[in-house]
């Protein structure tokens, strides 16, 4: 009884870790730079490729790899903003408007990154195994990756939150979080934030890719989909644009993803959705909300 | 004067172009007539999706759930009952399940809702999954597949049906109800609209539609699963096709589903492994330079015209 416990606690642990970092990532594109990004999924698919590539071609450890890849997939997240999103804004009236064009955008991007992956990897899935010894802890069993991955998204998530709050970059991005305009005033160069916050969403969506793969899942182009909606019911779990929400909900999402499929496996995406569900009507603002 | 003479005239183009269609199998290969079905289709689901979401201004990513529920009823019925029935029943389990998810939801509003409908995709597609593999123990389904000439038109009936609607809707005094709770929800409240009631009722109604259009298409199939009925994309192609055409009138969205369903099904012959990527890039590309669609750069070429027109002597 303790032992099912323990494995239930540990293994919502380590799935939480995940959601969290993913989670986290999509609160700040939506909640700062308002793109509703269905394209999430697919930066973390991206990054579970390279880690598969790094590994099995190069020999990279994937460790080594976070480091390697980050820088890259922030460019890549920034340079998504200044090109797409940036006029987007520019074109489009009203915050409303917005909000549908760029999640339309989002989603022809998901398009093109998933059509990409296909070409480059192919559609057969993909797969490696590092760090997969068991590890033993009062008696409930986990292997030694899934460790890697929950210590490694809690030090991400941490730095970020620290570099958020208390750098002076940190706390431009929170004023034009909350009021871009009285932040505009300020000197706070909004478009330039925002492009920021794009490019750390999409770092943090690539490097939960590289944790995930690290775990021995089937890595496929058509696996972003499920992560992007985790993300979603995350964040609204967390509060829109709260990051401190979004990363308490990760760890609350993985409990309860744990604990359903113990009891009936392959339902637990279906539990999702209807705490999703719920929460949007009793509570949409949020577990944190006052 | 004028006005009346434009009426007609579209009027008269309208019924020459019904003509044709009615008249298709009988002068094109049958390729031609499953090309027009697809076409059709996509222009049927953008027109209901138009009818709720184009005057409340809520962005509805539920069509693929309501032609999903659609496309499953008529593959559990197939083979009992005759066509026009299975047709009835499957948009009417839609018409249901929307007026259910609408009264809880739309409440709900801007993009609550539209994550929220973008979920109830995913929840019904896993549900079934699950139910077909823990407690029917098959995966999908076959169907009876018919003749393409009657779903073609079928098809038709469905398309002629939901061009009624659209027009008696959006003439009629619960089409200024929806107008006017498009511009300012409490507004209309105050002025007497039972605006929870209109909202749902027309919601059901786009539903209505789409389960139509998902019960005729299964029998194109011959077999059914999840993934298939409730594919994603079917969501946010009527959005995008709507944006694309705009959706001022009703004659907009047609042209901007049939030019999109027509570039989709020459990408998907021509290129099938790069046809994602370069249907993703139209996406971006209208997004970012039409984000009016063809309405908006029409009337700015009339007012560019008129610009001209009046700087001359």
């Amino acid at each position: 009884m303790f032992v099912k416990f323990l494995d239930i606690v540990i293994g919502s642990l380590l799935m939480g870790g995940i959601y969290a970092l993913i989670a986290v990532g999509f609160s700040l594109q939506y909640g700062v730079a308002r793109v509703l990004n269905v394209a999430h999924g697919e930066f973390l698919m991206l990054g579970a490729f390279a880690a598969w590539s790094l590994f099995t071609l190069g020999g990279i450890n994937p460790i080594l790899s976070l480091v390697l890849c980050a820088p890259v997939f922030f460019l890549i997240g920034f340079l998504i903003h200044i090109t797409l999103f940036k006029r987007l804004k520019r074109s489009s009236e009203s915050l409303a408007v917005f909000e549908g064009n760029s999640m339309l955008a989002s989603f022809g991007l998901m398009f093109i990154v998933q059509n990409l992956a296909l070409i480059i990897w192919g559609a057969p899935v993909k797969g490696y195994s590092y760090l997969a010894y068991p590890i033993s802890f009062l008696g409930a069993v986990f292997s030694a990756n899934r460790m890697v991955t929950l210590v490694t998204s809690i030090i991400i998530s941490v730095v970020f939150y620290l570099f958020l709050a208390r750098t002076r970059t940190g706390k431009a991005i929170r004023a034009a979080a909350q009021d871009p305009v009285a932040a505009a005033h300020m000197g706070v160069s909004i478009n330039k934030m925002l492009a920021l916050c794009f490019g750390f969403g999409t770092m943090m969506a690539g490097l939960a890719g590289l944790l995930v793969s690290m775990t021995s899942i089937m890595v496929t182009p058509f696996m972003g989909m499920e992560y992007t909606l985790i993300a979603m019911i995350v964040v609204v779990l967390g509060g829109l644009g709260n990051i401190k929400g979004s990363f308490i909900g990760g760890f609350i999402l993985g409990l309860v993803g744990t604990i359903v499929s113990y009891i009936q496996p392959g339902l637990s995406m279906v539990a999702f959705y209807l705490i999703f569900l719920l929460l949007l009507l009793v509570k949409p603002a949020g577990i944190l909300a006052k | 004067m004028k006005d009346k003479t434009k009426k007609y005239s579209l009027f008269a183009g309208f019924i020459v172009i019904l003509l044709l269609l009615i008249s298709l199998p009988s002068y094109a290969s049958s390729y031609r007539v499953i090309f027009v079905t697809n076409i059709l289709m996509y222009v049927i689901l953008t027109l209901s999706w138009v009818i709720f979401s184009g005057p409340t201004g809520y962005i509805s990513l539920a069509t693929a759930a309501f032609f999903g529920i659609g496309v499953y009823t008529s593959a559990v019925l197939s083979g009992t009952l005759s066509l026009p029935f299975v047709i009835i029943i499957g948009a009417l389990a839609s018409f249901c399940l929307a007026f259910v998810v609408g009264s809880l939801t739309l409440r709900l509003r801007g993009m609550y809702f539209t994550m929220f409908t973008f979920a109830l995709v995913q929840l019904i597609s896993n549900f079934a999954h699950w139910y077909e593999v823990n407690v029917t123990g098959t995966v999908g389904r076959l169907v009876l597949a018919l003749d393409s000439t009657i779903i073609y038109y079928s098809i038709l009936v469905v398309f002629c049906l939901v061009l009624l609607a659209s027009h008696f809707i959006k003439r009629s005094k619960f089409g200024l109800a929806l107008q006017s709770i498009g511009e300012s929800e409490e507004a209309a409240a105050h002025s007497g609209i039972n605006v929870t009631l209109v909202k749902v009722t027309t919601f059901a109604i786009s539903a209505f539609f789409m389960g139509a259009v998902g019960a005729v298409m299964t029998m194109r199939w011959s077999y059914v699963d999840p993934p298939t009925a409730f594919d994603i994309r079917l969501s946010f192609m009527p959005l995008l096709m709507a944006i694309f055409g705009g959706m001022g009138n009703l004659f907009s969205p047609i042209i901007g589903s049939s030019i999109f369903a027509y570039l989709e099904e020459i990408l998907t012959t021509k290129f099938p492994y790069y046809y994602m990527l370069l249907f993703g890039g139209a996406m971006l590309l209208v997004i970012v330079f039409m984000p009016h669609g063809i309405e908006g750069v029409f009337r700015k070429l009339q007012k560019n015209n008129k610009g001209q027109l009046s700087e001359k002597p």
